[in-house]
């Protein structure tokens, strides 16, 4: 195969690809964010981040247990928690997407970011 | 929470992220000064706000359009794993080499590197020639190309000095993990200086890739309270609704434009590492 049909046919797989990525990043991006106005508006009417002082939750379990008491503070936490998710939740779809386009060696390659990734994820935890 | 407050974090966020986006690198060299300088607030939540800033931009700027012509997903995630890795050992290593050495190492790279663009300006060279394709760019397929809105036409490019643009990745990661600043300009720097790439891949590229970069230490500071929600919300949105414009209106502007933005940028952050490191902070 020459150069230039190769690389045609790379530029097709690519724009299917990059389609699939572009919407799920959109819905990420759109859930963060409504997350982030809608905690943003109870800060508004209420005047109150729902926590005492300028206190606001940074466990998950408090602030999935702030989302059901409509905590404002919780809303927007979780939104900006969304939002740290989506360039990995871009990472998970581009391993699913060279998958799709049967391109292996970039299946390892994203795969192996993803492993890095979630290494030092846990190192940051220690 | 004042609304004063509240437009300002939203309008530096708009400012930032439309710039970001433009350039691919994070706001952070805009957003922590304002707040530690302008709003007297400690520099822990300056770098939480930084970090999620930077995510923004990267997400913001990906939803500009639905199928982006002009990033290269191959490059990015690619050098991602230089990248990531050099940020895992150097979140390792904090401590063991010293910042200062570290600050004037990756100042004058910049500043190095901020000539380089200059030059580059000068000799109007943004023209990309294909010559014999690299093998290793060749075995990876990451030779690529994009529509360029301003030029109206194709560019194809091919991809070269594989070795040492991992080797800039590795020490951008390294410098992220280790001085927890971005590293956009560098991932710009190593695409535009070493790989060839055209300056537009480049600062898409570069865009995806800090997103994913900052990914990783952004929980860190999330979990530990340096990510103030009354901060982080309004910049955050001011950003989201920034970069897609910035986004958009990169893909129009001659690369020469952008480059003119670059250099006094790459100059004044490289003059501000190099000098840390001998003790003065501006």
């Amino acid at each position: 195969m020459n150069q230039q049909k190769q690389n045609q046919q790379l530029d097709k797989e690519m724009h299917d690809v990059e389609i699939v990525i572009g919407q799920i990043m959109r819905v990420g991006v759109i859930i963060a964010a409504t997350f982030m106005i809608i905690g943003f508006i109870i800060l508004l009417i209420t005047h109150t981040g729902g926590y005492p002082g300028n206190h606001f939750p940074t466990t998950l379990k408090a602030i999935f247990t702030g989302l059901f008491h409509g905590k404002a503070y919780a809303f927007m936490m979780f939104g900006i928690f969304c939002l740290i998710l989506t360039p990995v939740l871009r990472v998970i779809i581009s391993i699913y997407a060279f998958l799709k386009e049967k391109d292996y060696l970039y299946v390892g390659i994203t795969t192996l970011v993803l492993v890095i990734l979630i290494i030092s994820f846990i190192l940051g935890h220690r | 929470m004042a609304v004063n407050f509240t437009l300002l974090m939203f309008g530096v966020g708009l400012f930032a992220g439309t710039l970001g986006a433009i350039l691919g690198i994070g706001g952070g060299m805009i957003i922590t000064p304002i707040i530690t300088l302008s709003l007297g607030l400690d520099i822990k939540y300056a770098i939480g706000a930084s970090i999620i800033a930077v995510i923004a931009t990267s997400s913001g700027a990906t939803i500009a359009f639905l199928k982006d012509d002009v990033l290269n997903l191959r490059v990015a995630m690619f050098l991602e794993i230089a990248t990531t890795i050099g940020a895992v050992i150097g979140a390792i290593l904090t401590g063991l080499i010293s910042t200062r050495f570290l600050y004037f190492l990756f100042g004058s790279l910049l500043i190095f590197s901020s000539y380089n663009m200059y030059r580059k300006l000068r000799k109007n060279d943004e023209v990309y020639h294909s010559s014999t394709p690299d093998k290793l760019a060749t075995k990876f397929k990451l030779n690529g190309s994009y529509y360029d809105k301003n030029l109206k036409k194709q560019v194809d490019y091919q991809v070269k000095h594989i070795p040492a643009g991992l080797s800039i990745m590795f020490g951008a990661g390294l410098a992220s993990g280790m001085l927890g600043i971005g590293s956009g300009a560098f991932k710009v720097m190593a695409m535009d200086n070493a790989m060839h790439i055209p300056l537009k891949p480049s600062t898409a590229t570069s865009n995806l890739m800090m997103g994913v970069t900052a990914a990783a230490s952004a929980t860190v500071y999330f979990f530990n309270g340096s990510v103030r929600p009354d901060i982080a919300v309004p910049l955050a949105l001011g950003i989201l609704v920034g970069a897609p414009i910035g986004s958009r209106i990169m893909q129009h502007l001659p690369a020469k434009t952008i480059r003119l933005i670059f250099i006094p940028l790459l100059l004044f952050l490289g003059l501000k590492m190099a000098l840390k490191s001998f003790g003065v902070v501006f």
